[in-house]
Protein backbone atom coordinates (compact mmCIF):
# COMPACT_ATOMS: atom_id res chain seq x y z
CA UNK A 1 0.00 0.00 0.00
CA UNK A 2 2.81 2.63 0.45
CA UNK A 3 4.68 1.71 -2.18
CA UNK A 4 1.68 1.96 -4.62
CA UNK A 5 0.72 5.59 -2.70
CA UNK A 6 4.31 6.51 -3.57
CA UNK A 7 4.20 5.24 -7.26
CA UNK A 8 0.99 7.49 -7.62
CA UNK A 9 2.83 10.14 -5.71
CA UNK A 10 5.44 10.12 -8.70
CA UNK A 11 3.06 9.75 -11.17
CA UNK A 12 1.05 12.84 -10.25
CA UNK A 13 3.80 14.84 -9.99
CA UNK A 14 5.28 14.03 -13.23
CA UNK A 15 1.90 14.82 -15.08
CA UNK A 16 2.16 18.54 -13.29
CA UNK A 17 5.23 18.73 -14.96
CA UNK A 18 4.36 17.34 -18.09
CA UNK A 19 1.47 20.74 -17.59
CA UNK A 20 3.78 23.01 -16.95
CA UNK A 21 6.44 22.00 -19.73
CA UNK A 22 3.15 22.09 -21.95
CA UNK A 23 2.74 25.67 -20.65
CA UNK A 24 5.87 26.63 -21.43
CA UNK A 25 6.28 24.90 -25.05
CA UNK A 26 3.28 25.73 -27.01
CA UNK A 27 2.62 28.35 -29.16
CA UNK A 28 -0.24 30.46 -28.28
CA UNK A 29 -2.85 30.60 -25.07
CA UNK A 30 -5.32 28.29 -26.29
CA UNK A 31 -3.01 25.12 -26.48
CA UNK A 32 -1.40 26.80 -23.20
CA UNK A 33 -5.15 26.60 -21.61
CA UNK A 34 -5.23 22.97 -22.86
CA UNK A 35 -2.03 21.67 -21.84
CA UNK A 36 -1.98 23.76 -18.39
CA UNK A 37 -4.96 22.81 -16.95
CA UNK A 38 -5.73 19.16 -17.99
CA UNK A 39 -2.32 17.85 -17.75
CA UNK A 40 -2.50 19.39 -14.19
CA UNK A 41 -6.12 18.54 -12.98
CA UNK A 42 -4.93 14.98 -13.32
CA UNK A 43 -1.73 15.11 -11.49
CA UNK A 44 -3.58 16.85 -8.77
CA UNK A 45 -5.90 13.88 -8.30
CA UNK A 46 -3.48 10.92 -9.01
CA UNK A 47 -1.47 12.84 -6.14
CA UNK A 48 -4.43 13.44 -3.96
CA UNK A 49 -5.06 9.73 -4.05
CA UNK A 50 -1.15 8.88 -3.52
CA UNK A 51 -1.29 10.51 -0.11
CA UNK A 52 -4.64 9.08 0.36
CA UNK A 53 -3.13 5.61 0.22
CA UNK A 54 0.03 6.75 2.29
CA UNK A 55 -2.22 8.56 5.20
CA UNK A 56 -5.91 6.30 5.14
CA UNK A 57 -7.25 8.71 8.03
CA UNK A 58 -7.34 11.33 5.98
CA UNK A 59 -9.12 9.99 2.71
CA UNK A 60 -12.78 12.27 3.55
CA UNK A 61 -10.64 15.49 3.60
CA UNK A 62 -8.38 14.49 0.05
CA UNK A 63 -11.79 13.46 -1.11
CA UNK A 64 -13.16 16.98 -0.71
CA UNK A 65 -10.20 18.94 -2.03
CA UNK A 66 -10.33 16.80 -4.84
CA UNK A 67 -14.03 17.14 -5.57
CA UNK A 68 -13.54 20.67 -5.55
CA UNK A 69 -10.73 20.43 -8.16
CA UNK A 70 -12.49 18.29 -10.35
CA UNK A 71 -15.58 20.79 -10.62
CA UNK A 72 -14.12 24.27 -10.53
CA UNK A 73 -10.85 23.74 -12.84
CA UNK A 74 -12.72 23.17 -16.21
CA UNK A 75 -15.04 25.75 -15.40
CA UNK A 76 -12.76 28.00 -14.73
CA UNK A 77 -10.76 27.26 -17.82
CA UNK A 78 -13.36 26.91 -19.80
CA UNK A 79 -14.60 30.67 -18.60
CA UNK A 80 -10.52 32.24 -19.39
CA UNK A 81 -10.60 29.89 -23.05
CA UNK A 82 -13.94 31.92 -23.91
CA UNK A 83 -12.26 35.17 -22.43
CA UNK A 84 -9.20 34.86 -24.60
CA UNK A 85 -11.34 34.03 -27.60
CA UNK A 86 -13.83 37.56 -27.01
CA UNK A 87 -10.97 40.18 -26.61
CA UNK A 88 -9.31 38.32 -29.41
CA UNK A 89 -6.28 36.85 -28.95
CA UNK A 90 -3.91 35.98 -31.87
CA UNK A 91 -3.71 32.41 -32.89
CA UNK A 92 -1.11 30.54 -33.71
CA UNK A 93 -0.35 29.77 -37.15
CA UNK A 94 -0.57 26.10 -36.40
CA UNK A 95 -3.85 26.62 -34.57
CA UNK A 96 -6.63 26.05 -37.37
CA UNK A 97 -9.73 24.75 -35.68
CA UNK A 98 -11.62 27.34 -34.55
CA UNK A 99 -15.62 25.86 -34.08
CA UNK A 100 -16.53 29.07 -31.50
CA UNK A 101 -16.06 31.84 -34.89
CA UNK A 102 -17.86 28.94 -36.75
CA UNK A 103 -20.92 28.75 -34.15
CA UNK A 104 -21.14 32.15 -33.50
CA UNK A 105 -20.29 32.85 -37.45
CA UNK A 106 -17.68 35.94 -36.75
CA UNK A 107 -14.85 35.71 -39.70
CA UNK A 108 -11.94 34.79 -37.55
CA UNK B 1 11.57 3.34 0.10
CA UNK B 2 8.47 5.68 0.40
CA UNK B 3 10.69 9.08 1.54
CA UNK B 4 12.79 8.37 -1.67
CA UNK B 5 9.75 8.61 -4.03
CA UNK B 6 8.35 11.47 -1.94
CA UNK B 7 11.60 13.72 -2.95
CA UNK B 8 11.23 12.28 -6.12
CA UNK B 9 7.66 13.93 -6.02
CA UNK B 10 8.77 16.85 -4.35
CA UNK B 11 11.62 17.58 -6.88
CA UNK B 12 9.22 17.05 -10.10
CA UNK B 13 6.87 19.18 -8.74
CA UNK B 14 9.10 22.40 -7.83
CA UNK B 15 10.76 21.60 -11.75
CA UNK B 16 6.58 22.25 -12.49
CA UNK B 17 6.47 25.17 -10.34
CA UNK B 18 9.86 26.56 -11.71
CA UNK B 19 8.41 25.91 -15.38
CA UNK B 20 4.75 27.69 -14.73
CA UNK B 21 6.53 30.72 -12.68
CA UNK B 22 9.08 31.00 -16.20
CA UNK B 23 5.68 31.10 -18.03
CA UNK B 24 4.06 33.92 -15.93
CA UNK B 25 7.53 36.17 -15.68
CA UNK B 26 7.88 36.11 -19.55
CA UNK B 27 4.11 35.60 -20.74
CA UNK B 28 3.45 38.08 -23.28
CA UNK B 29 0.08 38.72 -23.12
CA UNK B 30 -2.64 39.14 -20.19
CA UNK B 31 -4.26 35.66 -20.58
CA UNK B 32 -0.96 33.86 -20.60
CA UNK B 33 -0.45 34.97 -17.17
CA UNK B 34 -3.82 33.95 -15.99
CA UNK B 35 -3.31 30.35 -17.35
CA UNK B 36 0.32 30.48 -15.66
CA UNK B 37 -1.36 31.89 -12.34
CA UNK B 38 -3.97 29.12 -12.45
CA UNK B 39 -0.84 26.75 -13.00
CA UNK B 40 0.80 28.00 -9.93
CA UNK B 41 -2.22 27.49 -7.98
CA UNK B 42 -3.28 23.84 -8.94
CA UNK B 43 0.52 23.53 -8.28
CA UNK B 44 0.87 25.02 -5.01
CA UNK B 45 -2.41 22.88 -3.90
CA UNK B 46 0.03 19.90 -4.45
CA UNK B 47 2.60 21.27 -2.75
CA UNK B 48 0.64 21.88 0.34
CA UNK B 49 -0.82 18.50 0.79
CA UNK B 50 3.10 17.02 0.07
CA UNK B 51 4.28 19.17 2.94
CA UNK B 52 1.41 18.19 5.59
CA UNK B 53 2.27 14.63 4.02
CA UNK B 54 5.56 15.58 5.04
CA UNK B 55 5.39 17.38 8.18
CA UNK B 56 2.68 15.19 9.48
CA UNK B 57 -0.14 17.37 10.44
CA UNK B 58 -3.78 16.91 8.73
CA UNK B 59 -4.45 20.84 9.71
CA UNK B 60 -2.56 21.56 6.85
CA UNK B 61 -5.26 20.32 4.49
CA UNK B 62 -7.52 23.10 5.41
CA UNK B 63 -4.99 25.31 3.74
CA UNK B 64 -5.59 23.25 0.63
CA UNK B 65 -9.41 23.28 0.68
CA UNK B 66 -9.45 27.08 1.17
CA UNK B 67 -7.23 27.55 -2.01
CA UNK B 68 -9.48 24.55 -4.15
CA UNK B 69 -12.48 26.96 -3.31
CA UNK B 70 -10.55 30.21 -4.15
CA UNK B 71 -8.51 29.79 -7.18
CA UNK B 72 -11.91 29.19 -8.98
CA UNK B 73 -13.41 33.07 -7.27
CA UNK B 74 -10.49 34.92 -8.63
CA UNK B 75 -10.21 33.33 -12.15
CA UNK B 76 -13.72 33.91 -12.59
CA UNK B 77 -12.93 37.51 -11.81
CA UNK B 78 -9.99 38.09 -13.88
CA UNK B 79 -11.81 36.43 -16.87
CA UNK B 80 -14.81 38.66 -16.33
CA UNK B 81 -12.71 42.00 -15.68
CA UNK B 82 -11.06 40.85 -19.27
CA UNK B 83 -13.84 39.80 -21.33
CA UNK B 84 -16.19 42.92 -20.98
CA UNK B 85 -15.08 44.90 -17.57
CA UNK B 86 -17.91 44.16 -14.93
CA UNK C 1 13.08 21.43 2.43
CA UNK C 2 15.21 24.65 2.78
CA UNK C 3 15.07 24.27 -0.80
CA UNK C 4 11.77 24.97 -1.18
CA UNK C 5 11.83 27.90 0.78
CA UNK C 6 14.34 29.17 -1.10
CA UNK C 7 12.64 28.59 -4.24
CA UNK C 8 9.60 30.29 -2.75
CA UNK C 9 11.16 32.97 -1.57
CA UNK C 10 13.38 33.93 -5.07
CA UNK C 11 9.54 33.39 -6.66
CA UNK C 12 8.08 36.03 -4.07
CA UNK C 13 10.79 38.25 -5.40
CA UNK C 14 9.89 37.69 -8.97
CA UNK C 15 6.00 38.22 -8.55
CA UNK C 16 6.78 41.68 -6.82
CA UNK C 17 9.08 42.63 -10.00
CA UNK C 18 6.59 42.00 -12.14
CA UNK C 19 3.81 43.74 -9.73
CA UNK C 20 6.30 47.08 -10.01
CA UNK C 21 7.91 47.05 -13.13
CA UNK C 22 5.00 45.59 -15.56
CA UNK C 23 3.01 48.27 -17.68
CA UNK C 24 -0.57 47.22 -17.26
CA UNK C 25 -2.70 47.20 -14.34
CA UNK C 26 -4.51 43.64 -14.57
CA UNK C 27 -0.99 42.09 -14.55
CA UNK C 28 -0.06 44.21 -12.01
CA UNK C 29 -2.63 42.93 -9.42
CA UNK C 30 -2.42 39.48 -10.91
CA UNK C 31 1.33 39.74 -9.62
CA UNK C 32 -0.12 40.75 -6.11
CA UNK C 33 -2.08 38.09 -5.76
CA UNK C 34 0.35 35.32 -7.19
CA UNK C 35 2.91 36.90 -4.11
CA UNK C 36 0.03 36.89 -1.47
CA UNK C 37 -0.19 33.12 -2.74
CA UNK C 38 3.38 32.69 -2.14
CA UNK C 39 3.50 34.16 1.19
CA UNK C 40 0.92 32.14 2.03
CA UNK C 41 2.72 29.08 1.29
CA UNK C 42 6.00 30.52 3.15
CA UNK C 43 3.63 30.97 6.38
CA UNK C 44 2.47 27.43 5.96
CA UNK C 45 5.90 25.98 5.86
CA UNK C 46 6.52 28.17 9.13
CA UNK C 47 3.97 26.18 10.29
CA UNK C 48 1.31 28.22 11.22
CA UNK C 49 -1.59 26.81 8.91
CA UNK C 50 -3.54 29.69 10.44
CA UNK C 51 -2.10 32.86 9.47
CA UNK C 52 -1.80 30.74 5.64
CA UNK C 53 -5.38 30.21 5.91
CA UNK C 54 -6.50 33.79 6.54
CA UNK C 55 -3.21 34.91 3.86
CA UNK C 56 -5.28 32.24 1.62
CA UNK C 57 -8.55 33.79 2.02
CA UNK C 58 -7.99 37.39 2.49
CA UNK C 59 -4.45 38.75 0.46
CA UNK C 60 -4.97 35.69 -2.60
CA UNK C 61 -8.54 35.56 -2.94
CA UNK C 62 -10.43 38.64 -2.07
CA UNK C 63 -8.19 41.38 -2.58
CA UNK C 64 -7.69 40.01 -5.93
CA UNK C 65 -11.04 39.74 -6.50
CA UNK C 66 -12.09 43.32 -5.15
CA UNK C 67 -9.68 44.84 -6.97
CA UNK C 68 -10.89 43.41 -10.28
CA UNK C 69 -13.94 44.52 -9.23
CA UNK C 70 -13.43 47.87 -8.16
CA UNK C 71 -11.20 47.97 -11.78
CA UNK C 72 -14.10 47.36 -14.01
CA UNK C 73 -16.23 49.46 -11.99
CA UNK C 74 -14.16 52.69 -12.52
CA UNK C 75 -13.63 51.71 -16.45
CA UNK C 76 -16.85 51.36 -16.81
CA UNK C 77 -18.04 54.94 -14.87
CA UNK C 78 -14.73 56.50 -17.29
CA UNK C 79 -16.89 55.01 -20.28
CA UNK C 80 -19.78 56.89 -19.36
CA UNK C 81 -18.98 60.12 -19.11
CA UNK C 82 -18.48 60.73 -16.40
CA UNK C 83 -21.75 60.61 -14.67
CA UNK C 84 -20.54 58.52 -11.74
CA UNK C 85 -17.94 61.41 -10.13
Amino acid sequence: MDILGGLLLVAGAAFLFFGGLGLLRMPDVFNRIQAGTKATTLGTLLTLAGVGCLQPAWALKLLLIGLFILFTNPISSQVLARAAHRIGTEKASRTVVDHLAEDTGESS
Amino acid sequence: MVETLVYLAATLAGAAFLLALWRFLKGPSAADRVVAFDVLTIVSITGIVVIAFAEGRGIYLDVALIYALLSFLGVIAIARYLERGF
Amino acid sequence: MLAMTLLLCVAMIGAALVAIRTDGLPVSILAAGLLSLLASVVFLVLASPDVAMTEAAIGSGLTTFLFFFVLGRVRSGEREGGEHD
